[in-house]
């Protein structure tokens, strides 16, 4: 495990994920893979699934990966590692020189519509197989590379092409999928949130580094600001990750062995919801007055889960 | 930046299972031409950033969100003996001027600052503002 303790020396590391792809200016997607992939020196085999990050990061002739890259479709990223992971276990076995000095790890990415919808039962399936790999989902809460419909992980009200707001409608009316519980619940050794940024980064690094050494499947579910579809400015992407985690719309925490829960920041003071959602195009009608019923239904909603997590802390069970 | 001919290639020309090293010696790290660096996205840019070394504190909160690994970063030896990153410049080949940076920037002038894309390096500097004027 790499040791990681301040950024100073972080920064040392050799990039892995090169620039001149073509992700958008401001994409979350960015930081977050690059400080996954820098956040070891073991040789890495990456698949990722079908979304943003594949379609930008690799369009012919150019690549963007300095670690061997797999393309996969949609639904089968996890699957796909699983083989990989399979097949690199089998001849080790077979031939003992194959790769002897080298530790090599698996890591997956996915977005939240290759993660939440359309790949889980290949994520599911090799969770439960055990295969010894890190899933990394990327959420920026909808499917944003096909023009921004909405997923299982968008949050309620907010407006995509598939939920539009209106005079009937406010948005998005289902909740958000609570994935990284339903991970937790398939006993996996490690499971936690993560989100871009400074001033969580060593949060995210050290996280993606227990991870990767950890033997078994683990999962990092990572937030990612969409600066086209949630409708901010590029520049503000950081800002709003870091409003998610003062609002405790998206909490940080992990947990180990399928049970034992961690919050890994505690805000100092809890903001309110409108603090996050007034700062994104995404939720602008959620400001006028006949629907402030559902801000308040948000709020709510984030306060109960976050005393959930304190009293699941406390208890810990 | 447009891809390059000689690069270009049509469906019947490749071959099944096509792989791009990204590296012609992995050892050395020496890149290929298939590694997307050697790709210019500096005319998606309206506004660039602009690294004003004097003020730095190496910080390094930069490096870590910037989504296009533009930072130039040098090893150097600290007064304790440890490594640590000093930042030397932009690769303004790779930068798409989003502005990130310069948001997360703590120094109480930036020592980021986003100038129009026509202004020159050294005017942008000799432009930047001071304690009494902010």
């Amino acid at each position: 495990m790499k040791n990681i303790s301040n950024l100073k020396e972080f920064a040392c590391t050799p990039d892995r994920f090169q620039g001149g792809h073509r992700l958008c200016p401001g994409c979350a997607h960015g930081m977050i893979v690059r400080e996954v992939v820098n956040a070891t020196e073991d040789d890495l085999v990456i698949s990722t699934a079908t979304g943003c990050l594949e379609v930008c990061s690799a369009i012919y002739p150019y690549t963007s990966w300095d670690v061997s890259w797999l393309h996969i479709g949609f639904e089968n990223a996890a699957a796909g590692i699983s083989g990989a992971e399979a097949m690199y276990k089998a001849l080790s076995r077979k031939n003992r020189l194959y790769n002897e000095d080298r530790n090599v790890k698996f890591v997956a990415f996915g977005g939240d519509g290759g993660t939440y919808d359309i790949g889980f039962q290949s994520l599911s399936g090799a969770t439960e197989r055990g295969h010894d790999f890190l899933y990394v989902c990327l959420d920026n809460e909808g499917y944003m590379n096909t023009g921004g419909q909405r997923s299982s992980s968008t949050p309620i009200g907010a407006h995509t092409t598939t939920s539009p707001r209106g005079r009937v409608s406010y948005g998005e009316k289902n909740r958000k999928k609570d994935l990284t519980m339903i991970m937790a619940a398939h006993g996996c050794p490690y499971v936690a949130t993560a989100v871009p940024g400074s001033k969580h980064w060593k949060d995210l690094a050290a996280k993606a580094a227990k991870a990767i050494s950890t033997a078994g499947p683990t999962f990092i579910n990572a937030l990612s600001p969409c600066t086209t579809e949630w409708k901010f400015k590029p520049e503000d992407t950081v800002e709003i990750a870091d409003l998610a985690v003062e609002t405790c719309m998206f909490p940080l925490y992990e947990i180990e062995d399928g049970h034992k829960l961690t919050i890994t920041y505690r805000p100092k003071q809890k903001l309110p919801v409108e603090e996050y959602l007034s700062r994104q195009g995404r939720f602008s009608h959620l400001f006028k007055p006949e629907n402030s019923w559902v801000l308040e239904e948000i709020q709510k909603e984030v306060d109960r889960y976050w005393e959930y997590l304190l009293r699941r802390e406390e208890a810990g069970v | 930046m447009a891809t390059p001919k000689e690069m270009m290639s049509t469906w019947d020309n490749i071959q099944f299972g096509a792989v791009l090293p990204s590296f012609e010696d992995p050892e050395k790290k020496i890149r290929s031409k298939f590694n997307s660096y050697n790709y210019e996205v500096a005319d998606w840019r309206v506004e660039k950033p602009v690294f004003n070394r004097n003020l730095c504190i190496d910080c390094d909160f930069c490096w870590v969100s910037c989504p296009d690994s533009c930072f130039i970063v040098e090893e150097v030896v600290n007064k304790r003996g440890k490594k640590q990153a000093k930042i030397v410049g932009i690769n303004y080949n790779l930068c798409k001027g989003c502005g990130v940076c310069v948001d997360v920037c703590p120094t109480p002038i930036k020592s980021l600052l986003m100038f129009p894309e026509f202004v020159e390096t050294q005017e942008a500097l000799n432009k930047w503002p001071t304690k009494d004027n902010k």
